[in-house]
């Protein structure tokens, strides 16, 4: 960037074009006085004490005053000075508190420029309101605002605005009375506020503060344990207790931000539920064991069942290094290629169909580029609330100029940023896609080129989509065939468009048709390989692609590399000294029958609470039963852990080293924070132990630094990933070598397929498996909560997060709700085909006449009883974004 | 929320566009007699004007109020002119005979009482609104007659 000088009291300093005085006197390290500036918002000038004399101009702003070169600002001459002393008096003679007992104390904008200016005690206590008002909101569990303390610089209003797009605060009663306020004037936590604490973060002065708050002793950088965009946090360590939290502002993946769970919820680290020895099961109990004790009965009794009669269950909690020894330890220890984890329950179809199209199954491009995107098409993906800091790059794209078109069958809150809405019916995904096609086609906006050089089967492609004419798919989808249209040409003209898609699209007996579907679109369109489009199924865990990435599927070795192929069996049986299977294994959902049939007698879960999680769970309950040996290792004592015959203390993610890969594949540093709880361990260290106590060789890496060398050695994706390369913002694979810089955007030169070009693949309709019919009139989609996380384990022992969300909630249309005569509020009966449960019924809008729905974070109310594990044939995942329903009031409950 | 086919019927005349929000205001309140929460966000909707900022406009203006104004509605006058000429007192003995301050609303929603700063009859000071009535030449006395036999003020 160009660079000019200019000269401030008498010194001369370089700026940047385009920075303001203000900017460019802070980065010399001249201190100009200032409230309302914050380097993430627009400036408005609003506090006036960043006054300055610029030579021949007078006086202005300092904030709204661009640098030009050879400019002569003096920063206090006397008038200057008079001007900010009376505008800061002012604004003291409202302050109330005691300086030494707030949290701001010696960070506070207010002291520095009251220090700066010089205060006079005779003027100051002349001009002095009398009285505080004593009005502070207290009602977030998170933080408070003191009205007596705000200074009313408006960075908390433009912070939820400009940054957050949430919009929950404004100025209110403008003139004397003004202050910040909710709509109506509410307590915040009646608000449309999500609690993200950015206002909190932003506050030049104690007005809005953390509730709790302890002045860290030290700070470590790691990665946030909930969903997979993988932000980057400092977590604040005093006396071995994680006391605070802070978005890490150099991270390329949340540049300081966070969402309410990433900031506030980490308190269940220290919860006294976390699990501190072994359990192993005695007449029926768990009781209290010695690590040795345990270890010892696990791998006595796993020896028993080597081969096919064993599965286990990774983790994608938990870090790449344990999840490469898990699948390790199921391969070559136990003889099997019966190893899954949780990825089955949201993207199995995404690495199904795209590994067949594009050859890869991930996130093609980068969260960072958003930004940049002309168009975002948002189907299946309620990101603000699964994904909220992607929420954000969303919101800022749409700031920027972009076209946001959000398809989903509810009215979630993205909507309100989109130019288009479309709202089809629950699993008529395919058809809406391929109308749009047809109208890209029809009008010939696809991108000639793209097509004829870089993609193959075009025209057995284009021929299916005949069946897709706008009425036929209005009659399907219900969306109105003007709508596709609009959506369909917005997408196909801004470029680059980049396409977002989550679990509404691939939970479906035809998830993976949903994926092709969705990279025909991309590929039509010429949007694949080009920064800021790109096709970005947003993975859910913390680690989920790392999981997969590290071969804890049935099919696959690291590096996707298939288990059927000999030589890459060859490769891995030198490596890890052991004879493999060649034969896949079973999927997570296929297990549970393996289970009930008595194929499967053994089984060891890592991290996951299948009870819950699992489509169908009488299903599930019915296989575990079946079992003779089961172990399992958590943090907590979870629904499924309640059932194991040993439970293994595992240790938290701030209690342990390795890496998270988030969902557009930058494998990042996780850092220890702070020692296990009681005895807990880290996986790594239980799967090493009990692989080397059945006498396995090659289990022996001490550190997770050494087992990351030995992924890099095996997995040509990961080959330049070493632990001192990842700690400034990690590294996007493939990164195959030492010097390699990692790959922010996929296939720009050529498709990872084995001509190297992209495949279209002809679809048709496929509708769900189970739709309403008279006895069970309605449909059942599930969803999640911004203040929840998975089935919960970790934030309802969040005190704070409980508050905020304290039971399931069946969302239904007041029509229906009116037909049914039930009233919000009241504790209805949801029935499926397959079980049964009571909950709270809450009338929205924002599910169409037909649909309800409801999240699965509530152990209370196991939404899994009722969703059906309907299979999608080629990648196996259950139905659970659709089921058929019938829901009664409960007589005598209100 | 169900829509009210009341709002309905005033969106329909605009195209919901940012620059008609004040107009909109005013017509809902012009309609229901005050800004409710449910009306504020049927306008936000409307206009795509995140409601925090309806509110906070809504509250800039004087002439929007949030709460439900009675049947009867009386608006003393504090200008210059009937302040001079003792509104404070006219004020007084209307709180006093409806049982409410200023800004209030008795609860059986008949009578609602507010100051407003002047409303251009200062030669009829000191002066009072009842409705759209305007009553010259107050008095104390006369506070109880402006609302006539059955109780309720002239329209």
């Amino acid at each position: 960037m160009e660079r000019l000088s200019i000269t401030i009291d008498g010194a001369i300093i370089e700026a940047p074009t385009g920075s303001n005085l203000l900017e460019a006197a802070l980065a010399a390290g001249v201190y100009i006085p200032h409230l309302c500036h914050h380097p993430d918002l627009e400036p408005t000038g609003s506090c006036r004490l960043c006054l300055v004399d610029v030579e021949g101009r007078g006086q202005v702003l300092a904030c709204r005053t661009p640098v030009e070169e050879g400019m002569g600002v003096r920063t206090d001459p006397g008038e200057v000075e008079f001007a900010r002393r009376v505008t800061l008096e002012l604004l003291i003679a409202n302050h109330h508190g005691d300086c030494l007992s707030c949290v701001q104390n010696q960070n506070c904008q207010l002291q520095q420029a009251a220090a700066r200016v010089g205060i006079d005690p005779q003027r100051m206590a002349r001009l002095r309101h009398p009285e505080p008002s004593g009005e502070r909101d207290a009602s977030n569990p998170f933080f408070t605002l003191d009205h007596d303390k705000c200074v009313l610089c408006g960075i908390c209003i433009r912070t939820c605005n400009e940054v957050a797009g949430v919009d929950a605060l404004e100025f209110a009663f403008r003139g004397h009375r003004m202050r910040v306020s909710t709509f109506g004037n509410r307590p915040i936590v009646e608000s449309r506020c999500e609690s993200c604490g950015e206002c909190v973060e932003r506050c030049p002065v104690g007005a809005l503060v953390p509730k709790r708050f302890q002045q860290p002793a030290r700070e470590v950088r790691t990665i946030c344990p909930y969903c997979g965009t993988g932000c980057s946090i400092a977590l604040g360590v005093r006396s071995g207790r994680i006391v605070s939290v802070e978005g890490d502002r150099s991270s390329p993946v949340n540049r300081g931000r966070l969402c309410v769970k990433g900031r506030y919820g980490h308190d269940f680290v220290h919860h006294p539920d976390r699990l501190t020895t072994p359990l192993i099961k005695r007449f029926g109990r768990l009781v209290e064991a010695s690590w040795d004790e345990a270890l010892d009965l696990v791998a006595r009794k796993l020896a028993v069942y080597r081969g096919n009669r064993f599965t286990a269950m990774a983790s994608a909690r938990c870090t790449n290094e344990e999840n490469y020894l898990i699948q390790k330890f199921a391969r070559a220890v136990m003889g099997t290629n019966n190893v899954d984890h949780c990825a089955r329950l949201c993207h199995a179809p995404s690495v199904a169909g795209l590994a067949q199209t594009l050859g890869s199954g991930a996130m093609t491009n980068s969260i960072g580029e958003l930004r940049d995107a002309a168009c975002i098409l948002a189907i299946g993906t309620n990101t603000t609330a699964a994904h909220p800091i992607i929420g954000l790059h969303v919101k800022e794209a749409v700031r920027r100029g972009a076209e946001l078109i959000v398809v989903n069958p509810k009215d979630i809150d993205l909507g309100r940023h989109a130019s288009i809405r479309l709202r089809q019916r629950p699993g008529s995904d395919v058809a809406v896609l391929m109308g749009m096609m047809r109208v890209i086609v029809e009008e010939e906006l696809f991108d000639h080129g793209f097509v004829a050089e870089r993609c193959e089967n075009f025209e057995a492609f284009r021929s299916s989509l005949g069946g897709f004419d706008l009425e036929r798919v209005e009659q399907i989808s219900g969306v109105p065939g003007q709508a596709i249209v609009d959506a369909a040409r917005t997408y196909a003209t801004r470029k680059p468009a980049a396409i977002l898609y989550a679990m509404g699209i691939t939970q479906h007996s035809h998830g993976t048709d949903n994926v092709l579907a969705v990279s025909n679109l991309a590929l039509l369109t010429g949007n694949v390989g080009r920064p800021a489009g790109g096709i970005n199924p947003l993975r859910g865990q913390n680690n989920v692609q790392g999981a997969c990435d590290m071969g804890a599927l049935p099919n696959v070795y690291p590096g996707y590399q298939k288990v059927a192929d000999p030589a890459v069996r060859s490769k891995f049986q030198a490596a890890w000294q052991a004879e493999l299977s060649d034969r896949p294994g079973l999927a997570l959902t296929e297990m549970f029958h393996a289970m009930s049939a008595g194929r499967v007698k053994a089984l060891y879960v890592v991290g996951e609470n299948p009870v819950l999680s699992e489509a169908d769970s009488s299903h599930v309950l019915e296989g575990l039963s079946q079992l003779d040996f089961f172990v399992c290792q958590d943090i907590f004592l979870t629904e499924t852990a309640r059932l194991a015959d040993v439970v293994l203390p595992a240790a938290s993610f701030a209690e342990k080293d390795g890496t998270f890969t988030n969902t557009e594949r930058r494998v990042q540093r996780v850092r220890t924070a702070v020692e296990p709880v009681g005895q807990a361990k880290p996986d790594w260290w239980i799967v090493n132990q009990i692989a080397r106590r059945m006498g396995a060789v090659s289990f022996d890496c001490g550190n997770p630094q050494a087992i990351s060398a030995e992924i890099a050695a095996v997995t040509p994706s990961y080959g330049g990933m070493a632990y001192e390369r990842l700690d400034h913002g990690g590294l996007q694979w493939p990164c195959p070598t030492p010097d390699h810089p990692g790959t922010p955007v996929l296939h720009t030169e050529r498709f990872n397929t084995t001509g190297g070009k992209a495949r279209f693949v002809p679809l048709e309709y496929k509708p769900p498996a189970e739709l309403s019919d008279p006895e069970y009139p309605l449909l059942l989609t599930t969803d999640r909560s911004l203040y929840h996380y998975h089935t919960s384990t970790m934030t309802l022992r969040v005190e704070g997060l409980k508050t905020l969300s304290d039971r399931e909630l069946l969302r239904i249309h007041p029509d229906d709700a009116a037909r049914l005569e039930i009233a919000d509020g009241q504790t209805v009966e949801v029935r499926s085909r397959r079980g049964r449960l009571e909950v709270e019924a809450r009338l929205t809008e924002a599910c169409p006449p037909g649909l309800v729905s409801l999240t699965f974070h509530f152990p209370d109310a196991p939404t899994n009883v009722l969703t059906h594990a309907a299979l999608d044939p080629a990648s196996k995942i259950p139905e659970t974004k659709v089921c058929a329903v019938r829901i009664e009031k409960l007589n005598g409950k209100a | 929320m169900q829509s009210d086919p009341r709002l309905e019927a005033i969106f329909s005349s605009f195209d919901g566009c940012r620059e008609e929000l004040i107009l909109l205001l005013q017509r809902v309140q012009e309609e229901f007699g005050y800004l409710s929460d449910a009306g504020m966000e049927a306008v936000a909707r409307f206009t795509g004007v995140p409601e925090g900022t309806v509110f906070g406009i809504a509250t800039f203006y004087a002439q929007f109020r949030f709460t439900p104004v009675g049947r009867n509605h009386v608006a003393v006058c504090r200008g210059t002119a009937c302040h001079v000429r003792g509104a404070r007192c006219i004020l007084e003995a209307f709180e006093q005979h409806l049982g409410i301050k200023q800004g209030q609303t008795t609860p059986d929603r008949e009578y609602s009482l507010e100051t407003v700063a002047c409303i251009g009859a200062c030669g009829l000071s000191p002066c009072v609104m009842t409705n759209k009535k305007v009553q010259a030449k107050m008095t104390p006395g006369k506070v109880a007659e402006v609302f006539g036999r059955n109780g309720s003020a002239a329209k």
